[in-house]
């Protein structure tokens, strides 16, 4: 609790207490009036204050001017009717106080709450110094220094381990469980938590630009994206408190000029000047524009919590109303990882034709390449290999123990002359000559991820109109893919800028009220991401321009998760509805009945702090959404 | 742009020191987040930072007096 909190928690304390004795002491006239003055100004002297300085700042309408209007009021009307009722006045100010510290309660337990979701940032850094090991604040420690990091601790900054072997806690980046084994030369990100051994870490970022401080960057600043709701509410306050207040004066003004002048009864002015006052009381927005917010914040601070980043609180409500999914293929639905699946050999064997294959190839830093050597998984002897010539978008060709090799594509062979055999398998085909004639092919492909099925079939679920996916991969290998996940429809052979224009053409087609994502893996399709209604990036962690271009960013590279983004967006949004609403009825409804003389001012205080701690409390629930539920 | 902590109790003044910040001369656009209690503030070119800020908090104390920048 803060100080300010401790202090109006006293406040109110003394005056509950206080007022109870009230109500048995027989006090009449001016000292009960004066013990009820002195309650009042214990309860409420920094509303009064407040009220003050908005006055002398021009700001008339302001809750602590309205609500010090109310309640002065009420104290005048019991004296101008001798009705010794000083207690409605006080009542006011002391609910009035509850709410606002009931409110700012939630509001700083929900930042505690998230930042223990957000747990990642690291206090210290332990460098050595003169042969001992010394704490540092982490933004203090120079890139290329070498840090130590003991087991059980956070590793602070991104860098390569340049002593031990440890096995890495990564959950608070990815939201995977299973913890990665790394050793030295392997790259380690800031923000996992060192399980076993002591590692010794050369930097190779500075804190500012670690991984571990742009996601909570990037989570710090989501909620200066405001969402529509927002902007929404905040507008609204703005002309609902100066409503009220026009509505109160009429209701003060207009019914007792009516009873004199047109029906020439008694005007009846404390009792219209009463159901004004209590229109006063309600006049303070807090409950819509304190739940609001909150609510984002806490959905925000969940997804995080699931290694899903959401960059604003407009993403997330975009997010909500995502109907069509749009897939790159390579590293999103699949490992985009190449590897040999199948060898269709003539008389060669299988071995002596990888062979070959891999020593042509063993130049080229092309990923066909990689999966050939890969699959060889032998030392390759390059000094056999002379005479090498890539041909762009055929193949290579080579010579090797004096025989002339071939190895490429349907294209290259055609242009050698050579005769070859198409394959019934889908995939990337490598053939291969040897002194031309034709010895066989290689079918490379990519690997299918293996919740990819899965994650499709659960976006139909949670009510996906339609799932598309793009590739530059051949027809046939999309075709497949495709039909294996159950994607509604494929756009194969495109060029990065045909994604583009792909997307583009989806988009126009789709009605304006359904949102489209698209999902890649932020390291060709940045325009792509930054094209569609929203942009989510995947297994994007220490990739930062996948991080700058996208607006939700998955640190897990497992598909499932786009999913459990969206049903936690929409979870979260339904929550802002409820309280808008809620609020907004509750609000509505009082005024009327405060118009028409059944709510009185305690009726009144009592709807408006109840309904701000029903959004408050409906808004932090928003914590505690699971993506599986 | 830069960023600054700030300090304020309720959300709808948050929202009221947000219009003061903007309409403060020197500044281009600004931005309060009352969840994580940040300010991001745009400067015009040319504008002196510490000038722009003094008169943003001078203007917000006017809205809610007992809100603080840290700068």
């Amino acid at each position: 609790m803060s100080r300010k909190q401790k202090k109006v928690l006293i406040r109110i304390i003394i005056t509950s207490v206080c007022i109870v004795p009230l109500f048995f002491i027989p006090l009449k006239g001016i000292p009960l009036f004066v013990i009820y003055l002195i309650l009042y100004l214990i309860i409420g002297y920094d509303i009064l204050l407040k009220a003050a300085k908005g006055i002398v700042n021009g700001r008339v309408f302001d809750e602590n001017f309205l609500m010090a209007v109310a309640t002065i009021g009420a104290f005048a009307l019991a004296i101008y009717e001798k009705s010794n009722d000083y207690l409605e006045a006080i009542a006011v100010m002391l609910f009035y106080q509850i709410g606002e510290l009931f409110q700012s309660f939630a509001v700083r337990k929900s930042r505690k709450n998230i930042s223990a979701l957000m747990d990642i940032r690291p206090d210290y850094a332990n460098i050595e110094k003169d042969g001992e090991i010394i704490r540092v604040n982490p933004s203090e420690v120079e890139k290329g220094s070498i840090i130590t990091v003991m087991p059980g601790e956070k590793i602070p900054i991104d860098g390569i381990v340049v002593e031990g072997d440890s096995s890495l806690n990564t959950s608070a980046l990815t939201g995977e469980s299973l913890p990665k084994d790394v050793c030295i030369n392997d790259e380690v990100l800031s923000g996992c938590i060192n399980l076993s051994g002591v590692l010794k870490i050369k930097t190779t970022k500075e804190f500012g630009e670690s991984t571990v401080s742009k996601i909570l960057e990037l989570v710090e600043n989501s909620g200066s994206r405001k969402s529509r709701s927002e902007n929404f509410i905040s507008k609204f306050a703005k002309i609902y408190t100066p409503a009220v207040v026009l509505g109160a004066v009429c209701l003060a003004v207009l019914p007792p000029l009516f009873n004199l002048l047109i029906l020439r009864t008694s005007p009846g002015w404390n009792v219209w000047i009463y159901r004004s006052l209590t229109f006063l009381v309600i006049s303070c927005p807090c409950a819509l524009v304190i739940s609001i917010p909150l609510s984002f914040f806490a959905g925000i601070g969940c997804a995080g919590h699931e290694g899903i980043l959401i960059k604003g609180s407009n993403y997330l409500e975009t997010l909500s109303s995502v109907k069509y999914v749009v897939f790159d293929k390579t590293g999103t639905l699949t490992e985009g990882v190449f590897d040999v699946r199948d060898i269709h050999h003539n008389i060669l064997d299988k071995d002596t034709l990888i062979e070959f294959a891999a020593l042509t190839e063993s130049a080229s830093s092309h990923p066909i390449s990689q999966s050939l050597k890969k699959a060889y998984d032998r030392n390759l002897s390059i000094e056999r290999v002379s005479d090498i010539k890539e041909i762009a978008g055929q193949g290579i060709t080579a010579v090797i123990d004096d025989k002339k090799i071939a190895v490429g594509n349907d294209k290259l062979m055609e242009n050698s002359g050579i005769e070859y055999k198409p394959c019934h398998m889908s995939g990337t085909i490598v053939h291969v000559a040897i002194d031309g004639r034709y010895e066989g092919h290689i079918v490379i492909s990519d690997v299918i991820k293996k919740d990819s099925e899965k994650a499709i079939s659960e976006l139909k679920n949670t009510g996906i109109k339609k799932t598309v996916m793009l590739t530059g991969d051949s027809k046939k290998v999309a075709e497949n893919v495709a039909a294996e996940l159950g994607v509604d429809e494929y756009h194969a052979e495109l060029l990065p800028a045909d994604k583009v224009t792909k997307l583009e053409e989806i988009m126009d087609t789709k009605p304006s009220g359904q949102k489209l994502a698209f999902v890649g893996d932020g390291i060709n399709d940045a325009p792509v991401l930054a094209r569609a209604d929203i942009g989510i990036a995947m297994g994007a962690i220490g990739s930062d321009a996948a991080i700058e271009a996208a607006d939700v960013v998955l640190m897990d590279d497992n598909p499932m998760q786009i999913a459990k983004a969206i049903k936690i967006s929409r979870k979260c949004i339904r929550i802002v509805y409820e309280n808008i609403i809620f609020a907004l009825v509750i609000k509505f409804a009082c005024l009327g009945l405060g118009a028409l003389g059944i709510a009185n001012m305690w009726f009144a205080i009592f709807a408006d702090v109840g309904v701000m701690v029903i959004a408050v409390l409906n808004a932090i629930r928003a914590l505690r959404i699971s993506g599986s539920a | 742009m830069k960023t600054y902590n700030i300090d304020v109790d309720c959300a709808n003044c948050a929202n009221l020191m947000e219009d003061a910040a903007k309409k403060t001369p020197g500044v281009k656009n600004a931005t309060v987040n009352f969840m994580a209690l940040k300010m991001n503030v745009e400067f015009e070119e040319g504008a002196d930072e510490k000038k722009v800020m003094k008169q943003v908090l001078k203007n917000c104390r006017k809205v809610e007096s007992d809100c603080n920048i840290e700068f």
